[in-house]
């Protein structure tokens, strides 16, 4: 797991040189600055993604749960002038439910997670697009929440707030996932569910957990992708970002049959995909392409890996 | 004089550090049953991947039917009539049983379009099953099929590849008396029509029983071999483990206290109509036999909290418990080693570690974050008391041979403190001087007053390692066997129901 990381980084590091040398703005403290702010927001949601992943599952609602959670956000603050640290435990209470309601559809009525997590992808659009009238929600001319902004948009020494609530939710993860017994059992699920049922371990409910950890999380990211676009066209907002979250932890070592990855792992694959979004901007690439550079990528570290594991195998089974 | 049909030449296989085979000689007849037998990691396996065109062999050389060849391919050993019956069956499920049989080579009409001449494929695949006398078509669905009615499934494929040799890597371990008794007859026929059988086993019996020739491996090397007229139980034992084994049965150091787990009116989801009554004494090993598919496992199921029963009681020490879920019966003391040890017992991916203390991981925490010293310490001791041959607690459990592996799921049970164990198959595929240490830790066990429940299909083992015996056929409880009733006659009339036995003696081969 840690030789597969190494690798990661050494592949981030490789392809920041290179962007570094062919355009040197790469560096610059501002694109540093934006790119880390684009890291923590896609990296928080993608951390529950990895989480789902490892149970053998998979999480397809988050871009639209951020549609319907950042439309009841802005409303709750301009509509409802509720306090915005309410409104804030609202929310993320909201992503919370969601993710239990996947939870229970999949562990009690045995739905497959593709299924369930696809139809809330579909449900939680239509929803964001009704609640609006298919409006854009934002705030009002002069509205301001000056804790609020600076806790998520805001900047520390040049480093945005929202990398660094990145960086403590993936301490606070990496240390359930590798050193909690939860995570041992979430593991344990992942890879072989019934030696872990016979074991005592209630699978429904970690199945479960890995579920609502994931909405918690969206619910959180909601609120960050709400500050930062500070207007929201529920038609558009969030689209394809689950794919993002899912690709990220892909990228990082998490397998889709379950049982497999690690929290650094996402970090470095959430890292990366900013890189080559970042990366598609800097060298002039047409930014149509966008999506193209980002799967390309992914399709050729997948093949390298699986060719460098059979390699490893090859040279073991002599 | 014809060449005999294989014949390998001091074949060796080194792997780095390990010698997996040292100047192998063996040699097939047409129309022979070959034996072979040795511990878990004499090298059996490592023959039969050579054989299956697998693995290269490192030195000497191969013939059939007198023409060498430096190693086999698998398209090779195929084309030279090599067929596979594996304990690990290779079956579509989703498909039926003439699908299955040529599956790949399948009769096909409309030229480009390809589509399978069912009618065809039927008509070639009737004939084999007839000749293997089995009681299912070739429309059949394998899913519908028995372990051993699948097993039968592989043997019809190899037959329809004109397979001259037939391998079969533990064929009965999954199967009742019965119908290993009808695979034996299958057997006596494929010799019969000069079909070589290369036969690989841990039940001596039926080694025994069918055996023209058998071949000993003991850590790569062949250390014996024996005749039709020398097979005998003690000999085979005897090379294999390099010394005399002592007789299954340990006696208990004392008389069965009172009870421990009592079970009334108990009915399982498989045979609801039904009620069960058991009781499970302190002290005492109670062996269950029966036919596969008599209950016996869905009994197990049922009180470790796998399957909800749909009523009856259970109550531990004169208590009345309630177990829900296997967290529930854990907590209670009552613990389950099953059948399937790698689907259900362990994590294969996992440590030895990590599987041993995976039901007890709370005992290992510091409120929510596992102490890794403590965990690996618990490991190190299970494995000096259970004598695991691991390099390290560290290793996947995956890699380790099945004595081991089992080792590993008792060690995750004896990591805590059990009231009642349930065994479902302990030995099942597991090598003579591990299935010795697992008697002796049953009985240990025992001794010390927990209640021990060991469901075995190997009459050997329930014959000599039980202290009493509860037979089960049909959902239902049979019978009870004490010590001084105890015969393999006994057990089967029990198991099968008199008017059945004579039909099962009459199959024997």
């Amino acid at each position: 797991m840690l030789k597969k990381d190494l690798g990661l980084l050494v592949l981030i590091l490789v392809v920041g040189l290179v962007v570094s040398i062919l355009n040197p703005r790469f560096l610059s403290p501002i694109n540093l600055g934006n790119t880390a702010n684009l890291i923590g927001l896609f990296g928080l949601f993608s951390i529950g993604a990895g989480i789902v992943i490892i149970t053998g599952g998979i999480d397809l609602s988050v871009g639209s749960v951020f549609a319907l959670l950042g439309v009841v956000y802005i409303d709750l603050l301009v509509g409802w002038q509720v306090s915005w640290w309410l409104a804030t435990i609202v929310v993320v209470l909201g992503g919370v439910v969601i993710g239990a309601i996947h939870g229970f559809l999949i562990t009690r009525l045995h739905l497959q997670p593709f299924i369930v997590t696809l139809c809330g992808l579909l449900i939680y659009r239509g929803i964001a697009r009704y609640y609006t009238n298919d409006g854009t929600a934002g705030f009002e001319y002069g509205q301001s929440f000056p804790t609020l902004e600076w806790l998520t948009a805001g900047r520390t020494l040049g480093v945005p707030h929202s990398f660094i609530m990145f960086v403590v939710v993936a301490a606070v993860m990496g240390l359930v996932l590798h050193r909690s017994v939860f995570g041992r059992y979430l593991f344990a699920v992942g890879k072989n569910e019934e030696a872990a049922r016979y074991s005592g371990i209630r699978t429904e409910r970690v199945v479960a957990a890995a579920y609502i950890i994931s909405g918690g999380l969206a619910g959180l990211s909601a609120i960050y992708l709400a500050m930062y676009t500070r207007s929201i066209s529920p038609a558009s907002h969030g689209n394809f970002y689950e794919l993002y979250g899912i690709a990220a932890a892909v990228l990082g070592g998490c397998s889709l049959r379950g049982g497999e990855g690690s929290i650094l792992g996402i970090v470095l694959g959430a890292i990366l995909l900013q890189i080559l979004q970042n990366l598609v901007n800097l060298l002039g690439i047409p930014s149509s392409l966008n999506f193209a550079v980002m799967g390309g990528v992914i399709l050729i570290g997948v093949v390298a890996d699986q060719q460098l594991t059979r390699l490893r195998e090859r040279r073991a089974r002599r | 004089m014809t060449p005999p049909l294989l014949e390998l030449a001091s074949v060796s296989k080194t792997y780095p550090g390990v010698k997996a085979l040292d100047r192998v000689d063996l040699r097939v007849e047409r129309g022979e049953v070959l034996a072979l037998i040795g511990e878990n990691g004499a090298g059996k396996s490592t023959l039969m991947k050579i054989l299956g065109g697998v693995v290269e062999p490192s030195e000497g050389a191969i013939r059939i039917d007198g023409s060498p060849h430096r190693a086999l391919t698998v398209a090779g050993s195929m084309a030279a009539g090599i067929a596979f019956v594996h304990q690990e069956l290779n079956l579509f499920d989703n498909l039926d049983v003439a699908a299955n049989v040529m599956i790949g080579r399948e009769p096909v009409f409309a030229g480009p379009f390809k589509l399978i001449d069912r009618a065809a494929l039927a008509a070639k695949v009737t004939p084999l099953l007839q000749r293997l006398g089995v009681d299912f078509d070739a429309d059949t669905p394998v899913a519908r099929l028995s372990l051993a009615q699948r097993q039968l499934v592989e043997i019809a494929k190899a037959l329809s590849l004109e397979a001259r040799i037939v391998i079969m890597d533990e064929p009965t371990s999954s199967l009742t008396a019965s119908e290993t008794a009808r695979l034996l007859k299958v057997i006596a026929e494929l010799r019969a029509g000069g079909v070589a059988v290369i036969f690989i086993s841990h039940r001596l019996v039926e080694v025994e029983h069918c055996a023209d020739r058998v071949v000993v491996l003991r850590d790569g090397a062949v250390v014996g071999e024996l005749e039709r007229a020398e097979i005998d139980h003690d000999a085979m034992i005897r090379m294999m483990i390099g010394r005399d084994l002592k007789s299954l049965h340990v006696p208990a150091e004392r008389a069965p206290g009172g009870a421990v787990l009592e079970i009334a009116g108990f009915r399982t989801p498989a045979h609801a109509e039904h009620p069960l009554d058991l009781t499970l004494r302190t002290g005492e090993i109670l062996g269950m036999a029966g036919l596969v598919g008599a209950g016996r496992t869905e009994l197990a199921r049922a009180i470790f909290g796998i399957d909800r029963p749909l009523g009856g009681a259970l109550s531990l020490d004169g208590r009345s418990i309630a177990i829900a879920s296997p967290r529930d019966a854990i907590d209670h003391g009552i613990f389950l080693v099953p059948e399937d040890r790698k689907r259900s017992g362990l994590v294969l991916d996992f440590s030895v570690t990590e599987n041993v203390s995976l039901a007890n991981l709370k005992a290992f925490a510091a409120g929510l974050i596992v102490r890794r010293r403590a965990e690996r310490r618990n490991a190190d001791e299970r494995r000096a008391a259970l004598d695991i041959r691991t390099a390290s607690v560290d290793t996947l459990v995956g890699t380790l041979s099945g004595g081991n592996q089992q080792k590993v799921v008792l060690a995750k049970w004896l990591s805590m403190t059990p009231r009642v164990v349930i065994f479902d198959e302990p030995t099942r595929g597991i090598d003579v001087g591990s299935k010795s240490e697992i008697y002796k830790l049953m009985r240990s066990l025992a001794d010390a007053g927990v209640a021990v429940l060991m469901i075995s299909s190997d009459m050997e083992e329930v014959v000599g390692v039980s202290d009493r015996i509860v037979v089960m056929r049909e959902g239902r409880i049979a019978g009870f066997l004490e010590r001084s009733e105890f015969s393999e006659e006994n057990v089967m009339r029990l198991a099968v129901g008199l008017r059945d036995l004579q039909q099962a003696e009459a199959v024997s081969c």
